[in-house]
């Protein structure tokens, strides 16, 4: 995000999907955050997770929640986003055993999927962004994926060469 | 048994409406008007009846690795309990008469203090068939509950209570239903959502809690509700009790002084945030609004007394990752500090003495039990309601170290103990 748009204060990015279950979108709600970025959140009220967007948890750091914006409609949520990012929808979230969280993908995909339609709703440039990997025609549609907008292929490719750099501060750390 | 006389202390008997400047004697085990033996002296301290806990897990038989009839009735009178009701969840469960016999004989042989079995209300504790309550009752079983789960079945706890009816032995229900529980760690809110474990929503007490209320109306027999913890269910006890139904509820003093929020700790000097597992219990504790509900309800009368819910655990059970750690909190000997953190001394002395007692009915079988009535069991605990002292769970006598109040000061002392005239703990 910082190499195409620079700085992220006052940044709208939105996440968009299965917030209660992702790691990534936790690691971005406190990063996105604390570089300044506007952040909101959107999704079907059952994978969302608790509490957040509501005022009941205490707001300094580091005990509480960020403060991020929760919409469920992806329509009004995209309004002036500078980013869109799209998470992977797992399969078992319809079944009784993952939690009967939602009725199909095929609905998941009419009320959640990024379409080229929805994107025009973002500022113009907006990247689209999505950690991999895709269940086109789900969350995103292919055009969408591999759209000039998107950045997907970099991010999947940054994300790895993040992982190999974290990996390797530990290790380093390690053997002071 | 020796008799003793207990001098100069301020006797509060809630039982009997008295608070005054007097002295108690015991002959014989029970309260006299006047005694030889020893002298104790209580000048500056509180002298009430012995303390009664309605839901205590003492693990034995099964599980004596986190603690004992022995270590936990020691327990017991350290926390100035000198009657404590045993659940059932034991391996095996007390599901027949020669179980509840064990628990009798076992606490005679081992326990300083009484121990009163509860059984189990189904067969194996499997929430399937019931158990046989008629013989459970003659065997000694004060009350019934499968503790530790719900009589998830709706109608095997119609049929329950009805048919505990005719014994005059209520039922316990742990009020929590199961599918909307499942997984479940700790509450659902910020806290859950900030350490990324899953919880478990009031409604899933709340639901059960008004089943049980539409079952008790229905059958006309008491339900008790083990363990209330949300605003949501006090408003309904209260709503029922309004009404005439037979329902009583009983609160934790970890529910009435603690929130989600003792689940966390930290952060560190990396400013990483950490959970403490001794805090994982079931029902878990709540938000700052639950635990001002469950005070205004235990002091307006809608929950009937407190109970411990003590649940001693092994070191293993909790130095563990915190979905794989075991539910409870080693309870007994933090209840009255804890609890005097959210409630006046005389309203504890009352929900831990002669309520819980009228809340099961226990006066029907050992008369003036809970009270400082002349004949009545010689249980008497002696207090400095304020004096201060640090919670240190390697100088418990439990087993379960499992407290999230480490190191933490709290405010008033069990002095000594005295079960049945006999003294069992001197601090």
């Amino acid at each position: 995000m910082r190499s195409h748009l620079g700085e992220l204060r006052g940044r709208k990015v939105v996440i968009v999907g299965d917030i209660a279950h992702s790691r990534v979108a936790r690691s971005n709600i406190w990063a996105l955050t604390t570089a300044g970025a506007d952040v909101t959140i959107c999704a079907p009220p059952t994978l969302l997770p608790s509490g957040l967007g509501r005022n009941d948890a205490p707001s300094e750091e580091p005990l509480g929640l960020p403060h991020v914006t929760v919409q469920t409609d992806l329509d009004v949520a995209v309004q002036g986003a500078d980013v869109v990012m799209a998470l992977r929808l797992q399969k078992e979230r319809m079944s009784a055993e993952g939690g009967s969280l939602l009725p199909s993908t095929r609905e998941y995909a009419t009320l959640y999927q990024l379409t080229e339609k929805r994107m025009a709703r973002a500022n113009t440039g907006a990247l689209v962004m999505h950690p991999g990997p895709i269940n086109e025609g789900v969350e995103i549609s292919p055009a969408v994926a591999s759209s000039l907008q998107s950045v997907i292929e970099e991010q999947v490719t940054n994300g790895v060469a993040v992982r190999m750099a974290v990996l390797y501060l530990l290790c380093h750390r390690r053997s002071e | 048994m020796s008799d003793l006389t207990i001098r100069g202390g301020r006797v509060l008997d809630p039982a009997n409406g008295s608070d005054a400047i007097g002295d108690i004697a015991i002959a014989d085990g029970r309260i006299a008007a006047s005694a030889g033996g020893e002298t104790i002296d209580a000048t500056g301290l509180v002298v009430c009846p012995g303390f009664v806990d309605i839901h205590t897990h003492l693990r034995e038989p099964g599980f004596e690795h986190k603690e004992t009839i022995e270590t936990g009735t020691q327990a017991a009178a350290r926390g100035g309990f000198t009657t404590v009701c045993a659940m059932p969840n034991t391996e095996p469960p007390i599901d027949s008469a020669g179980a509840v016999e064990f628990v009798i004989k076992r606490a005679a042989d081992t326990g300083v203090v009484r121990v009163l079995p509860i059984a189990c209300v189904t067969k194996g504790r499997a929430g399937k068939q019931l158990a046989e309550l008629a013989e459970l009752a003659n065997a000694g079983a004060v009350a019934f509950s499968d503790d530790g789960s719900p009589v998830a079945d709706a109608n095997l706890m119609r049929r329950a209570l009805e048919y505990a009816s005719m014994l005059a032995t209520p039922i316990i229900d742990h009020c929590e239903d199961p599918a909307l529980a499942a997984g479940g760690v700790l509450h659902e809110g910020w806290v859950s959502t900030r350490l990324g474990l899953r919880g478990v929503p009031a409604a899933a007490e709340e639901t059960m809690i008004a089943r049980n209320i539409a079952l008790a109306e229905q059958t006309g027999s008491q339900v008790h509700l083990a363990h209330v913890s949300t605003a949501g269910s006090v408003a309904l006890v209260r709503q029922a009790k309004a009404r005439g139904i037979a329902v009583t509820a009983e609160v934790t003093p970890h529910h009435l002084a603690l929130t989600h929020e003792a689940v966390l700790t930290g952060p560190g000097e990396s400013g990483a945030l950490f959970y403490d597992t001794n805090a994982k219990v079931n029902p878990p504790l709540r938000t700052p609004e639950d635990v001002a509900a469950c005070v205004a309800g235990l002091i307006d009368g809608t929950i009937d007394c407190i109970a411990t819910d003590h649940a001693p655990h092994a070191t293993q059970d909790k130095f563990c990752e915190f979905d794989h750690a075991a539910f409870g909190i080693s309870g007994l000997e933090t209840a009255l500090a804890l609890s005097l953190t959210a409630l006046d001394l005389e309203t504890v002395i009352e929900r831990l003495t002669i309520a819980p007692v009228r809340t099961l009915g226990l006066d029907r079988k050992l008369e003036g039990l809970g009270s400082l009535s002349r004949g009545a069991p010689g249980d008497v605990v002696l207090l400095d309601p304020n004096a201060e002292w640090t919670v240190e769970p390697e100088l418990f006598a439990s087993k379960g170290k499992n407290t999230p109040l480490t190191e933490r000061t709290l405010r008033g002392l069990v002095v000594a103990t005295i079960a049945s005239g006999k003294v069992v703990w001197r601090a």
